[in-house]
């Protein structure tokens, strides 16, 4: 039996006949976190791939292709995910924006904004499919991450967004963007919902600031330790100001409230 | 009255009413309860789940025999809950498991909730030549689980080794600790350590 290393993902993903196979490397080449230039560039062809098609016209292979991306942090992905942001499948958009906030490059941040164009009342649904018209809680997501203050009154009227998912998101980003505690406290409020999905929202979302006020709730929300783990060490990380320095009265308190989930 | 109350359990018909019937009948503090509470850790429900394992934790050493029994192979859902319970119980007849799952369960949150639990069994319940083995597997077993590939399971590693340092191998803990400070990838693992080792201020 062959092993199936990068070598192998990187010919899976180049030669044409066998789409799933390609469809799996690219998957793969992501989760491998492989940063070899082959793999970039394999990874970016797939980004323009037109064979790989799903009964209603998505891009399978593109979505995963963008998902890798993400995950490699190499920045010469930016501007063809960028071009992706315009592509006809919901799914790849998502995917670029997701990975567009992970490669963390502010040059995204026009284009994300331009999703937003029509603001809430354009924000619908569309008609026999199972989201919105553009991915936006990705693309809010990935605003507040990139810190784009410059698109904050545009952010705010999704805070009374039909979808509560996408109200969680902008309270993070523009958490992210102000610091402001009346956005810290719209996600805490998110433990208490009544629907385990959404709190793991608001678990994640959490994770993404470094809202300490939080901590306690998250330990005592009614969900998976292992994602209140992820939400508080993402607070930790984001709250310690310097390995240096002595761990503050807070951080003590963030890892003795993980201790005791594991 | 156990009957009724674990009656409630089966026939809970939302799962807010199965949390409630839960939390009642772990309340109960009844033997004949231990079989129903381990059946709830299956149901894939976190607020049920820790409800069942508060219950089987205070019913303590009687629970362990059952616990130890039922220890499902096939889910690893319900193996982490029992695993939680075990090593929250900390009677040293876990020992054996504990050591099993901390090192070789391929599910994370199986290897982490036993890492943890080696660190703190109730040591003193064993013979001195039997503790004495005892411990040293526990350290030997927890300073290779603080290389796992998981940052959650080696922080939980360190919360065992920690643990441990206070009945015994201060010394040699203490040393390794530092010397995994070095070496942790991870922010919130290497913070752990620093907290364990004390070295809460500059030193390396």
């Amino acid at each position: 039996m062959t092993v199936y290393d990068a070598e192998t993902a990187i010919a899976h993903l180049n030669q044409k006949e066998d789409l799933s196979l390609r469809y799996y490397a690219a998957w793969w080449l992501g989760k491998c976190r492989v940063r070899d230039q082959a793999a970039i560039s394999a990874l970016l062809n797939a980004l323009e791939d037109e064979a790989d098609r799903s009964p209603d016209g998505g891009y399978p292979l593109r979505r995963n292709a963008a998902r890798a991306l993400g995950k490699l942090g190499d920045r010469q992905a930016v501007s063809r995910l960028i071009e992706n942001l315009s592509c006809s499948d919901y799914y790849v958009r998502e995917a670029c924006a997701q990975a567009l906030e992970e490669l963390g490059d502010s040059q995204a941040i026009p284009y994300l904004r331009e999703l937003l164009a029509g603001g809430v009342e354009a924000a619908q649904q569309v008609p026999g499919k199972p989201h919105l018209v553009q991915p936006y809680e990705a693309i809010i997501e990935a605003l507040g991450t990139l810190g784009a203050s410059q698109a904050q009154a545009e952010i705010e009227p999704f805070l009374a967004h039909s979808v509560e998912k996408v109200q969680l998101a902008t309270a993070r980003a523009l958490y992210q963007l102000t610091g402001e505690d009346e956005y810290g406290q719209r996600l805490m409020s998110g433990l208490q919902a009544e629907k385990l999905p959404l709190r793991r929202s608001a678990l994640m979302d959490l994770g993404a600031t470094d809202y300490f006020p939080a901590a306690d709730a998250i330990a005592q929300t009614p969900a998976e330790n292992s994602l209140k783990l992820i939400a508080l060490k993402g607070i930790l990380e984001n709250y310690l100001p310097n390995e240096k320095q002595e761990l503050s009265k807070e951080a003590v308190h963030l890892l003795e409230l993980m201790d005791s989930l594991l | 009255m156990s009957k009724s109350l674990i009656q409630a359990v089966e026939n809970a018909s939302s799962s807010e009413a199965l949390v409630k019937a839960v939390w009642a009948l772990s309340n109960s503090q009844s033997e004949e309860a231990i079989p129903t509470l381990i059946k709830v850790l299956g149901f894939n429900n976190p607020g049920a789940a820790v409800a069942a394992v508060e219950g089987l934790v205070k019913l303590g050493d009687v629970a362990v025999p059952t616990l130890i029994a039922q220890l499902d192979g096939y889910d690893y859902g319900a193996r982490a809950w029992a695993i939680r319970a075990l090593s929250r119980i900390a009677n040293p007849e876990a020992l054996e498991i504990l050591l099993d799952a901390a090192a070789n369960d391929f599910s994370l949150s199986v290897r982490r909730a036993a890492a943890k639990g080696l660190g703190e069994l109730r040591w003193e319940k064993l013979s001195p030549e039997a503790r004495e083995e005892a411990q040293q597997k526990a350290l030997e077993t927890l300073m290779t689980v603080a290389k796992d590939e998981e940052w959650i399971v080696r922080y939980a590693a360190i919360v065992g080794l920690e643990a441990l340092a206070k009945t015994v191998f201060a010394t040699e803990i203490q040393a390794y600790l530092q010397q995994r400070k070095q070496a942790e990838p991870d922010l919130t693992a290497r913070s752990r350590i620093r907290l364990a080792v004390g070295a809460n201020g500059d030193s390396n």
